[in-house]
């Protein structure tokens, strides 16, 4: 490290220190160029993926014209819709609860709900199957007509999105100054018209970004999935992994590319709703 | 200046963006001084007090420290020591392992280190805080461990940024007074940096005051208040009245100008003066009474007493003369009775000595 | 923030269904889960409770005693290569122009959330035999290596997927971090080096605490990672537990293993929950 100065550069720049940069850069070169590749390569005419031949979307059409992927990618997406829905539903109420009130145990109730969080994911995937076949759920849930097949995993997905989305709004809800809600009541408005009215809005921001995050985290999840689903209702990333098992092929590219796409569209915006917003803060 | 321990030469400071923090400032600070760095929040002290401190570099210029350019020396090799603003003293250290920092670093052996602690820690009287932790301490305790581990390193300067901004009132004049009788003790050069006139008058021997960026005069604290060389100063350093006048005509020591509200008056100045000047008095210069003052050498003007508060020793009364010139006069409250002596809407005449007067070309 | 006897009524309503949720889907399985640790395999498909320790006394069996060790020493290389590679990122976005910082963290979290599967397929097509990086070796005269389906191309894949969770912690506490403590040490003698050791690691030592915790724990639980980079020879407790449940059908024996897995979290969080409390006073 520098033991002179340079001149117009202070001991603490260290944003412009050479080694810095370097190092920036080659750890940004490895955490993006494996998946760059993986878009590039997913445009690639070549079968065996490794060089590059040409450009076509035939990847593309021939992912899309595969059933079993357009089931996988259709079951993928209606678990995520509606696990979020409810997801989204149960964690406002429970960051509200968390928000408003005072109640023994809170302390606990807090860090209970915070487990689904932090648990290895294997051990919350092998207990709901556990749980799943031991209702008989696991055996009922087969003869359903789809939709309804998937409620086994819908029912997972919601139990480990839910504290997410909890987590997201509450830090929300923090920054509602309260003199808002006792105006809207001083003016005349029922406590359902209050939240109606004035903590829904405010809320609506960490609301979508929480859906938002639900949503990808049900689109991406494969070990609870992995556990979870039965023959008939395979996911796009249990699918994706039984065609890896198998080998490597442009399709699979493409296909990835299309989930990469939906899931950084998604977090993007809901990176952009979480921004800091001073509306309501007083 | 000979003994010069630290000197600027064109000092320019430029932050990404384009902000001239300092611009081309040039002094010398002597041997044993206690220098002051003063002015309006902003006006790029604390960056000139960094540059020499060697946090931050400057754009161009030179700093010579103890006759050594450090242009590229960098903080940690250079003869000068920082009471940070925030103190910074380190919270995972105990007060001794915080004054023992900067020697076991630069490898003071272990026995002289444990010598000098003691000492430092005997001077700021903190010996039986030793083993606490910082958290445990209150804000002058914190400043006074900052004291001692950056004197314990017996640094050729001594850099105090804005030191007194986070105590309390009391706790600040108890700290003033100390830190004067330290920089007497232990006979180091001390730069501080502070954006409240009263400390830099009270402690320092020469005060730099700055405004946007460049050094608008140095002077002794009473040099500052007395002799101005600028409306600026005039006005930053404790209350003035100022008069705009035009020149009529100067010779080598006096000006004849027309003042607002005065007319004609003749004041003694020596140098050059010309078309706008302005004259500056200062308010307890000024005089107030019921009749006309006999003898010609006053100047003297008559106003309506608009307004009178009350502060217990003086009194501060505006009076509004002439062409809307406004005076404001501190009047000694030397008798138990009747205060400053006048009311509110009583006709007065103000009058002084034209040698306590000021003409600021500037 | 008031009492929930101010309003009971509101208080029942937004409580009962997240908890319900809760209890039923998530803690029932989970205590379902305890007690088949405890209980012994009667046919393929029938378990009964027994109180029985012989599940985790199996796990100390020396086959999976290796599997085991192997889990946690694959788990800490990949966490300790993390940190030596988020604490330069996460330090520098923190002395990056202001500007910049919010597009380096997007830029640092993003691979995150693109799916764990696809970024290890990713992984397998750079590494493979007949892979890019094999292919760019290959024009220097140099290769082709096998370079999938051992224990370092696990690590490479944990370091991988694992780092953001690495970051964001770090970048979080050297944020808050006073730069002055960082100056004043500089001020008084100390070098970059001395200033990095003595000042700014103790200092942002509660962020390296939970990012090592964030990572070593799923780490220690991954499944898919060594399924898809390890092969036969690299597999992890997850593989295991995975088989127990599937394959090999010995759900009581699974059950213990996931709740070894579920001890090791709880005893790592325990101990940060007590570093946190011990060094409240750092984060003043």
């Amino acid at each position: 490290m520098a033991q002179t100065l340079k001149p117009g550069s202070g001991p603490l720049d260290y944003g412009n220190r050479t080694w810095l940069k370097i190092l920036f850069a080659a750890i940004f070169f490895a955490l993006y160029a494996p998946i760059f590749t993986l878009i590039a390569f997913s445009f690639n005419t070549d079968k065996r993926g490794v060089v590059w031949r040409g450009f076509t979307f035939d990847n593309y059409v021939k992912a899309w014209n595969n059933a079993d992927l357009q089931e996988a990618m259709l079951n993928s997406l209606t678990i995520a819709f509606i696990s979020t829905i409810i997801a989204t539903i149960l964690g406002s109420m429970v960051a509200l609860v968390l928000w408003r009130f005072r109640f023994p145990f809170k302390a606990g109730y807090e860090g209970v709900m915070s487990l689904p969080i932090v648990i290895p994911e294997i051990c919350m995937g092998v207990s709901l199957l556990l749980f799943f076949t031991n209702a008989g759920m696991m055996a009922w849930s087969v003869s359903f007509v789809w939709p309804f097949n998937l409620i086994n995993i819908i029912i997972a997905h919601v139990a480990f999105c839910f504290p997410f989305v909890a987590i997201v709004v509450r830090s929300r809800l923090v920054g509602f100054n309260r003199q808002l809600e006792e105006a809207s009541k001083d003016l005349g408005a029922s406590e359902w018209q209050t939240f109606w009215n004035v903590i829904v809005p405010f809320m609506m921001p960490g609301l979508i970004a929480g859906a938002l995050l639900a949503f990808t985290l049900s689109l991406d999840d494969f070990v609870i999935t992995y556990f979870t689903s039965g023959p008939e209702t395979v996911t796009f990333p249990v699918k994706v992994y039984s065609l890896v098992r198998r080998g490597v092929s442009p399709e699979i590219n493409a296909a990835s590319t299309a989930l990469i796409v939906i899931t950084v569209v998604a977090t993007v915006l809901a990176m952009k709703l979480q921004a800091p917003d001073k509306s309501g803060k007083g | 200046m000979a003994d010069a321990i630290v000197s600027l030469r064109n000092v320019t400071k430029t932050f990404p963006g384009g902000v001239k923090a300092v611009d081309n400032v040039s002094f010398d600070i002597a041997q044993n001084e206690f220098f002051a760095l003063l002015g309006p929040s902003g006006c790029g002290k604390t960056t000139l007090l960094r540059m020499i401190s060697g946090l931050e570099t400057p754009t161009s210029g030179q700093i010579i420290i103890g006759g050594e350019d450090m242009a590229l020396t960098p903080p940690n090799k250079r003869p000068t020591n920082m009471v940070f603003q925030s103190y910074a003293v380190f919270p995972h250290m105990t007060v001794a392992d915080n004054v023992a920092y900067g020697l076991k670093v630069t490898g003071v052996p272990a026995d002289e280190t444990k010598r000098r602690v003691a000492e430092a820690l005997e001077m700021v009287k903190l010996t039986h805080l030793a083993q606490r932790k910082p958290d445990q301490m209150s804000g002058g305790q914190r400043q006074r461990v900052a004291l001692a581990r950056a004197l314990v390193k017996r640094p050729k300067v001594l850099l105090l940024d804005e030191p007194l901004s986070a105590l309390d009132a009391k706790l600040r004049d108890e700290m003033r007074l100390e830190l004067t009788r330290l920089q007497e003790n232990v006979g180091i050069t001390f730069i501080i940096v502070t954006h409240d006139q009263d400390e830099a008058l009270s402690m320092a021997s020469r005060i730099a005051v700055m405004d946007k960026g460049a050094v608008q005069q140095i002077a002794t604290p009473s040099e500052l208040y007395e002799q101005p060389t600028s409306r600026f100063i005039a006005d930053f350093i404790g209350k003035v009245n100022l008069i705009n006048a035009r020149v009529v005509s100067s010779s080598a020591s006096k000006v004849v100008c027309d003042a607002k509200g005065l007319g004609r008056i003749e004041l003694p100045h020596e140098g050059p003066a010309q078309g706008d000047i302005a004259i500056a008095v200062r308010p307890e210069k000024l005089k107030i009474s019921e009749a006309q003052p006999k003898g010609a050498s006053a100047i003297a003007t008559e106003g309506k007493v608009r307004d009178v508060a009350y502060f217990g020793d003086t009194s501060h009364v505006v009076v509004r003369c002439k062409d809307d010139l406004e005076l404001a006069v501190n009047v000694q409250n030397d008798k138990r009775a009747g205060g400053a002596g006048v009311e509110r809407g009583q006709q007065v005449w103000i009058h002084w000595a034209p040698e306590d007067t000021l003409v600021l070309t500037e | 923030m008031d009492s929930w006897k101010v309003n009971p009524r509101v208080f029942w309503t937004l409580f009962t269904p997240g908890t319900f949720w809760l209890v039923l889907f998530f803690l029932i399985p989970l205590g379902w889960l305890f007690h088949d640790s405890f209980s012994d395999k009667i046919s393929i498909t029938e378990t009964q409770f027994t109180g029985t320790l012989a599940n985790y006394i199996r796990a100390f069996d020396a086959v999976y005693l290796t599997i085991i060790w192997k889990s946690v020493w694959i788990s800490a290389v990949a966490t300790a290569l993390c940190l030596l590679t988020a604490y330069p990122i996460a330090f520098g976005i923190c002395f990056a122009p202001a500007k910049w910082k919010p597009l380096l963290l997007l830029l640092v979290i993003l691979p995150f959330w693109i799916n764990l599967l696809i970024r290890t397929y990713a992984l397998i097509a750079v590494f493979r035999t007949q892979g890019y990086l094999n292919l760019v070796l290959g024009w220097v005269g140099l290769g082709p290596y096998e370079m999938l389906y051992n224990d370092g191309a696990v690590i490479v894949g944990l370091v991988y997927v694992y780092m953001p969770f690495m970051v964001l912690p770090l970048y979080a506490t050297i944020e808050r971090l006073d730069r002055s403590f960082l100056e004043a040490s500089l001020d008084l003698g100390g070098s970059q080096v001395q200033t990095f050791f003595k000042v700014t690691l103790p200092l942002t030592m509660p962020g390296i605490v939970t990012g090592i915790i964030l990572v070593f724990i799923p780490c220690l639980g991954s499944f898919l990672t060594p399924a898809m980079l390890g092969g036969a020879n690299a597999i992890m407790i997850g593989n295991v537990i995975e088989d127990q449940f599937k394959a090999a059908n010995d759900w009581p024996f699974g059950s213990a293993l996931s709740f070894l897995l579920m001890y090791v979290t709880f005893g790592a969080l325990a101990l940060r929950a007590f570093l946190a409390s011990r060094s409240k006073g750092v984060d003043v």
